[in-house]
């Protein structure tokens, strides 16, 4: 391998690239365009629950229970019912998620030591929001209850829960999503990209100068990918940078491990694109391949988004092969958790396994075309 | 614009036998939706179960195996592991291997019969939704294991009676498989037209259509009415595995679907329509497509809900037509919705489609003219 032709070819690809207009909005503005808005428009924050209210027993006691499941700030009181009749109007039109029905009677009940039932009607088909106004409302409730019961005699509810969230404790979707936005983001855009460097050649008709040019073949690999990696390591840094400035994401861990596990997911990203793109010969095939094979997994199957937990079996194992799984556990690793490579070092060695394939498969297709 | 039909039927035999020609094809327009439905159907899931719990027991007593039985026994959380230093239990979540922690203090047995006890919950944040939703599991079932050891004779308090509607298990694909069904039409009606016609223009075959008698009103008509049928095909088919295989209530009006759909379709129809005419080749439609389509998914209320986002951006979903389809198809499969409960959303689709529609039909006839 000669340095001076692999930066000869890395040259060409340059100029080539910066001519290319369609590449150049690829590589610079979609990431910050994607940044920005996946920033700003995912939030995932479950506050502010319009809650209707039917008060039937109109006593000071369902007045207080009103008042404390709404001290929080998951629930608002949107609207008062007076019928019982009307009680699932609310949710059927969809004015409020959930209606909290206090019999008449209530107020007595509780006075006379219970059980005062209150009925809460949700809105079930968003299940999420319902199960957590669920969780919400029920200890609330209880510990209203206990509040209650509890008056004047001066002891503690028997059993207390001291719950703390670690590594985000505001629980801010934000600081989920923005750290695990660059993985994303970088499998998107070093698929693509590459995906166009090759197929163009041939379309081009320029591919057989290239053979024919005394390169070896991997010097062309990596002069090709050279501008690339720059490319990527430009668009981490401004993700990054915004990520912490912009969105005010915390930064606990090293940047020198992200810089490195950044360095090894592009070469995995950018050789998965080349083969593509050396495969396929044809541009417009080779980006579509290249966006199911890396955006959608990227989206739906990291745990960017969606838990993979909680995923089947069958789609679980599928996720193990979705490289963009590891980073997305190493920039929150890195991001939030402030660990280093003595925990992520599992990810780190996938990512390797990872960048070999993806670099060995693109010196492979590339070697059998110009043998063709 | 007058219409000749027998041109009209002659370009669809044509464009109908150039559609099926190519195998590819038919993989990409018949298995691509289920496989689509299958993936997402099963990945876009907020269910919290079986989250990785890591407990420390420093009391080791029946009432401590207890705590932990109630926290395993609602199937929401699973022990990935025990310990007896605090310590390990930061690792556990450090290392990923735990999501949600407890400690158990020494003592907890008699303080619990004496009425001060505690346990201490950690909570891992890094996926802010399920560290929410099981953080609110493990205070309830904390609560309703401290309610056992309350004295017998005191008073009940107040019992809270929880019924959801439309989804009584609180199962989330119950909520986002309808939704998929939306989002994969849209991307159908996209990828056949859009790319369809800007193919043919590479190729060079829309000039001989053009040169052909037909007016640019037939044409439109001709590009467009295959892929509202195949697009009504797939509506069938997703819905069909939505009803079979992941077992989603139907409990609306198949003709309100029916027409919704139609009216999506075409709309969308018009939007791949008016990319094909804003790209000269399929890259450049391919990436129109893309940036179009990824805000729409967004910002639509499918892969989380628009109650959710910034103000700003819960306005903007108000000119999603994907949006509009989604409370659609929802409130047909879950509430049961019939022609007049969607008719408030049908009436903004028909205007959007409409719009949009005429938008490209225009600018498609200047461009064949």
């Amino acid at each position: 391998m000669d340095p001076v032709r692999l930066f000869a070819i890395a040259r060409k690809e340059r100029l080539q690239l910066r001519r290319d207009r369609r590449s150049m909005i690829l590589a610079f503005v979609l990431p910050v365009f994607m940044l920005l808005f996946f920033g700003y428009a995912i939030s995932w924050d479950i506050d502010d629950i319009p809650l209707a209210v039917l008060d039937q027993d109109h006593s000071r006691a369902g007045r207080d229970l009103v008042e404390a499941l709404t001290a929080g700030e998951l629930f608002h009181v949107s609207e008062y019912i007076d019928h019982h009749r009307d009680a699932d109007e609310p949710i059927r039109t969809g004015t409020a998620r959930a209606v909290l029905v206090i019999p008449p009677g209530f107020q007595r009940d509780i006075a006379a030591g219970g059980p005062a039932p209150v009925q809460l009607l949700l809105d079930g088909a968003d299940a999420n929001t319902a199960t957590i106004a669920l969780n919400y409302a029920d200890a609330i409730v209880a510990q209203h209850s206990q509040a209650i019961l509890l008056q004047g005699r001066r002891v503690q509810p028997p059993l207390q829960a001291d719950s703390r969230v670690w590594y985000n404790p505001t629980l801010e979707s934000r600081n989920m999503i923005v750290p695990s936005l660059i993985a994303v983001i970088m499998s998107i855009i070093a698929a693509m990209l590459t995906a166009l460097t090759i197929a163009r050649e041939w379309e081009r008709g320029t591919m057989e100068q290239l053979a024919a040019t005394p390169v070896h073949r991997l010097e062309v690999v990596l002069g090709k990918l050279l501008p690339y990696v720059l490319i990527g390591v430009l668009d981490v840094t401004v993700a990054a940078i915004a990520g912490i400035v912009v969105f005010g994401v915390p930064f606990r861990g090293s940047v020198l491990l992200l810089g490195v596990m950044t360095l090894l997911f592009l070469a995995g990203a950018l050789g998965l694109g080349l083969f593509i793109s050396a495969a396929l010969r044809s541009q417009v095939l080779a980006m579509q391949v290249a966006m199911v094979a890396t955006y959608l997994p990227a989206l739906l199957l990291s745990g960017f988004l969606f838990d993979i937990a909680s995923m089947p079996v069958v789609l679980r194992a599928v996720t193990t092969i979705v490289p963009a799984r590891y980073f997305v556990t190493v920039t929150r690793g890195i991001f939030l958790k402030g660990v280093g490579i003595e925990v992520l070092w599992p990810q780190a060695l996938s990512m390797v396994a990872f960048a070999a394939i993806g670099l060995g498969l693109a010196a492979a297709a590339f070697r059998k075309q110009i043998a063709r | 614009m007058n219409i000749s039909w027998p041109r009209v039927r002659s370009l669809l035999r044509k464009e109908w036998r150039q559609l099926f020609r190519d195998p590819r094809s038919k993989r990409v327009v018949f298995a691509s939706p289920i496989l689509q439905l299958v993936l997402f159907g099963y990945a876009v899931n907020t269910d919290v179960n079986n989250t990785s719990m890591f407990v420390v027991d420093h009391d080791v007593t029946a009432e401590s195996r207890a705590l932990v039985d109630a926290f395993t026994a609602a199937g929401w959380f699973r022990v990935t592991g025990t310990s007896d230093r605090s310590a390990d239990l930061l690792y556990a979540l450090d290392r990923g291997t735990a999501r949600i922690a407890i400690e158990i203090p020494p003592g907890f047995s008699q303080r619990l019969n004496t009425g001060n006890a505690s346990v201490q919950v950690l909570v891992d944040g890094t996926n802010s939704n399920t560290a929410t939703v099981a953080q609110g599991y493990a205070a309830r079932i904390i609560q309703q294991f401290g309610a056992q050891y309350v004295p017998a004779n005191a008073p009940a308090g107040i019992d809270l009676r929880a019924r959801a509607w439309y989804n009584p298990g609180l199962e989330s694909r119950v909520y986002n498989i309808p939704a998929v069904v939306g989002t994969i039409l849209m991307l159908m009606s996209l990828l056949l037209t859009a790319l369809a016609v800007v193919r043919e223009r590479e190729l060079g075959t829309l000039d001989q259509l053009m040169v052909s008698p037909l007016t640019p009103g037939e044409l439109v008509l001709g590009k467009t009415l295959p892929v509202v049928a195949i697009a009504l095909i797939d509506l069938v088919l997703v819905v069909a595995v939505s009803l079979l295989v992941f077992d989603i209530p139907f409990r609306g009006s198949t003709l309100a679907l029916l027409v919704a759909s139609i009216v999506y379709i075409v709309g969308a129809l018009g939007i791949g329509l008016f990319i094909s005419t804003i790209s000269t080749t399929q890259q450049e439609a391919f990436m129109a497509m893309f940036l179009f389509f990824l805000p729409t998914a967004i910002l639509s209320g499918f892969m989380y809900p628009v109650h959710t986002m910034p103000e700003f951006f819960q306005a903007i979903t108000l000119l999603n037509p994907l949006r509009h389809f989604l409370e659609i198809v929802r409130g047909i499969f879950l509430k049961g919705d019939g022609l007049l409960q969607i008719l408030p959303e049908l009436g903004v689709l028909t205007l959007m489609a409409t719009g949009v529609m005429w938008l490209a039909v225009r600018r498609f006839a200047r461009h064949v003219a």
